[in-house]
């Protein structure tokens, strides 16, 4: 199967500028290779870096050092160093990321959330107001509330609105930050139904999940994130 | 791809730190850029600087159009910057006032960039008018009234239609939702969103608020007494931020 | 209405020939000569103080006076009438300090000073036609800043100008411009016609006479040399319209020139007449002629 990323040296520090500099080493040296359709949880207590690690991949959090490559188009793609455009689309078609809080941009319709990574793409409106309706419904969120924003909805249902929107198209990696935290056990399955549907269609995927029962449903192995001591500069 | 606009170490000092200096990028098409930074950062200035209406002490700008080629900005006559700014380019003034004709009809206002460009057909230029008003939600019954009746909110997409109506392919504007009331704001940057996605403008945008800037650009450029201090992806300054002064920026925001 | 050409009067001591002094005149005609050379364009020159307030025709007056010569023979019009108090003291102007021949004749006349209109008659090659301009710039209705306005017409910047025209149709239905109606000349300058009406537009196009404009406060001349071209402004589907009346003249019967509509009496009783006083006159003396 393809390498589909491939990180090396990966080290992620935040310097608080407000607090006197000090300094919070999350990410040292980190290594590791994902290959297509398999599933990688982080494993670690909290404060590890799970989450930041998540970003960092995404670009959402810049990495102090290392090498974060990934393919994108047949090609492996340097991360580090790229410019927005380049991450912006990468992120439009090659890594998906369903964080664990819907950020919400206000009077945008919970269809249209979902909706659009697919429009993005370019899919046609019929089509995908057809799949982000049927993705809804298998997640339980009744068509009542379609039409309307989800800034209002419950944790709960934010966060399938969440889910819904990436699992709209097809994502050769995926990073999942707590996918199924706050569902109820049927939302729960019906979410690792679509992982594995998404992990047979050869996506691979990173993801992090306090639940152990998803864990168990999903891992093919897992990263050790030994959580680090706060570091702090003198 | 060639990028659209390819800034080089321009500087515009009014004083020590005042103005800008040594801004470089290179802006490509559909990319929103903001400029974000406090009052006196030199943001309005470098907007000036990048729509050819004040000539920097140094450094250059050049646009690339497909159709024509590459044009510096400050090399080229005044008579094709000023046609480079009522063709393929825009500029969204802050007071709707300055950048409309208060004493002619919406219409007339819509229509001034095409009779400038030649367009000597009335009905045409009536369409047009009917379209645009369309375009950005007015009531196109209201064709023919003068801006001064308008509020303030439309105004500003009054001006945004105006400027639209040549298809350009890069917009300046700066600060276009400050002085409305929120959920004028509201309106207006839902429209804007929607007009940049469907035209694939390339915009550059000077803002003091980051909320704009999240929902709005692509990248930003942080600005501090006439430097850029931090650029980059929008999500990751404004959620990992370097430079001790984007901290502070992004730290001083009020969560409502 | 006398027809026949003054003969020169005793020209009154102590002015130089047609009242400005030669250093002036040599700079006016710098300035006309620039002004041919570039129709439509606005040239700058230095205005003279002349014994009339601005509003009074200054203006044409510095241009005939820098143009005239002794063998001219000069004719005189305001809003088409050789009889009106201004037409008669501008005539007895450059009678008294240039002891020119005058005449009412178009035909006759071989610079004529006009406000507000041009004569019937055709023009011929040699004649000089010289305009009074209040406001010489025509985009100042929207453009207040002269340095804008110039830069405008160096950019070949003239959108505005229909900006108005579509204002009209927007607000009336049809262009409501009708005096002062605005002019492409040679296809590169918008020039303002002076305030003549609509009607004498198609008259400024290719003409065979020399046509000077001067204005006095504004201090600025433009020209348009003979077989200019001269296009009024308009639309595609709202093209530019010559105004026509229901009535003619109650004197010469003419359906072709532009009539003046005077009220004769307290009941308010209305009459069309020609606006041009020579032309309507010629008409009648040949219609009694053939009588």
């Amino acid at each position: 199967m393809d390498t589909v990323m491939e990180v090396k040296g990966l080290a992620k520090t935040f310097t608080l500028h407000q607090q006197h500099g000090v300094e919070l080493n999350v990410l040292q040296s980190l290594d590791f290779s994902l290959l297509a359709g398999e599933c990688m949880l982080l494993h670690g207590r909290s404060g590890a870096g799970k989450s930041t690690l998540l970003r960092t991949l995404y670009g959402n959090y810049l990495p102090a050092a290392g090498s974060i490559r990934v393919r994108h188009q047949g090609k492996m793609v340097e991360m580090l160093g790229s410019e927005p455009r380049q991450t912006l689309e990468l992120r439009r078609t090659t890594i998906g990321y369903v964080s664990q809080f819907l950020r919400v941009i206000p009077r945008v319709s919970c269809l249209d959330v979902v909706m659009e990574p697919a429009r993005a793409r370019g899919m046609a409106l019929d089509k995908a107001t057809a799949r982000a309706e049927a993705l809804l419904s298998r997640l339980g969120i009744p068509q009542r509330l379609w039409t309307l924003a989800p800034g209002t909805f419950s944790g709960g249902e934010q966060q399938r609105v969440n889910i819904a929107r990436s699992f709209m198209v097809h994502w050769p990696i995926l990073l999942l930050d707590e996918p199924t935290a706050s569902l109820d056990d049927a939302n729960r399955n019906v979410v690792i139904e679509l992982i594995k549907e998404a992990l047979r269609a050869g996506s691979a995927l990173i993801a992090i999940s306090h639940d152990a029962d998803t864990r168990n449903a999903i891992a093919d192995r897992y990263l050790d994130m030994t959580p680090k001591e706060l570091s702090h500069a003198i | 791809m060639n990028p659209l606009l390819s800034v080089r170490d321009l500087t515009l000092l009014y004083g020590p730190e005042k103005g800008c200096q040594g801004v470089s990028f290179d802006l490509y098409p559909g990319e929103v850029l903001g400029i974000v930074g406090e009052s006196g950062s030199g943001k309005s200035t470098l907007l000036s600087v990048l729509s050819g209406r004040n000539r920097p002490d140094c450094g250059q700008v050049f646009y690339h159009c497909p159709q024509t080629g590459s044009i510096d900005l400050y090399q080229a006559s005044e008579a094709e910057r000023r046609n480079l700014l009522r063709t393929q380019w825009g500029f969204v003034e802050q007071n709707p006032r300055d950048g409309l004709r208060m004493n002619v009809s919406a219409g007339a206002n819509i229509g001034e960039r095409l009779m400038a460009q030649g367009v000597r057909h009335y009905g045409q230029l009536r369409q047009a008018g009917l379209q645009w008003l369309k375009q950005v939600e007015i009531d196109p019954s209201r064709i023919d009234d003068l801006p001064r009746t308008f509020s303030g909110g439309m105004q500003q997409r009054l001006q945004i239609a105006r400027n639209l109506v040549s298809s350009p392919k890069l917009m300046f504007m700066d600060e276009p939702t400050g002085g409305l009331d929120v959920s004028v704001q509201a309106h207006l940057l839902d429209l804007l969103r929607r007009i940049v996605r469907e035209l694939q403008l390339a915009v550059v945008i000077v803002t003091h608020d980051l909320a704009v800037a999240r929902l709005l650009a692509d990248r930003l450029m942080v600005m501090r007494r006439s430097r850029v201090v931090e650029a980059g992806l929008t999500d990751q300054i404004l959620d990992d931020p370097q430079h001790a002064y984007s901290q502070l920026l992004v730290s001083s925001v009020l969560q409502p | 209405m006398s027809q026949h050409a003054e003969s020169n009067h005793i020209v009154e001591a102590g002015y130089n020939f047609a009242y400005l002094d030669e250093q002036t005149k040599r700079s006016l005609r710098r300035g006309l000569l620039k002004a041919v050379a570039i129709p439509g364009f606005q040239v700058p020159f230095g205005g003279r103080e002349m014994p009339l307030p601005y509003g009074w025709g200054t203006g044409g007056m510095q241009v005939t006076a820098a143009v005239l010569g002794r063998d001219d023979v000069l004719k005189v019009i305001d809003q088409g009438a050789d009889d009106t108090t201004n037409a008669v003291s501008i005539r007895r102007f450059f009678t008294r300090t240039a002891g020119v021949e005058t005449t009412e004749r178009t035909h006759h006349a071989s610079i004529i000073q006009t406000r507000h209109r041009i004569p019937e008659t055709a023009l011929r090659s040699g004649q000089i036609m010289v305009f009074q301009v209040p406001i010489p710039e025509p985009l100042r209705f929207i453009e207040p800043s002269d340095s804008e306005t110039r830069a405008m017409h160096a950019l070949n910047d003239y959108g505005v100008m229909h900006v108005k025209l579509y204002e009209d149709i927007a607000t009336y239905g049809h262009i409501a411009t009708t005096y002062a109606y605005p002019v492409m000349v040679d296809q590169r300058y918008v020039m303002d016609p002076s305030p003549i009406p609509k009607f004498d537009n198609p008259k400024l196009n290719m003409s065979p006479a020399l046509m000077l404009f001067g204005a006095g406060r504004e201090k600025r001349l433009y020209a348009l040399p003979p077989y200019t071209r001269v296009q009024s402004l308009d639309f595609e589907d709202h093209p530019f319209e010559l105004p026509k009346w229901e009535q003619s003249c109650a004197f010469c019967h003419s359906t072709e020139s532009y009539l003046d509509e005077l009220i004769v009496d307290d009941e308010g009783t209305r009459q069309f007449v020609c606006s041009d006083t020579d032309y309507c006159s010629q008409r009648c003396n040949e219609q009694e002629a053939l009588a």
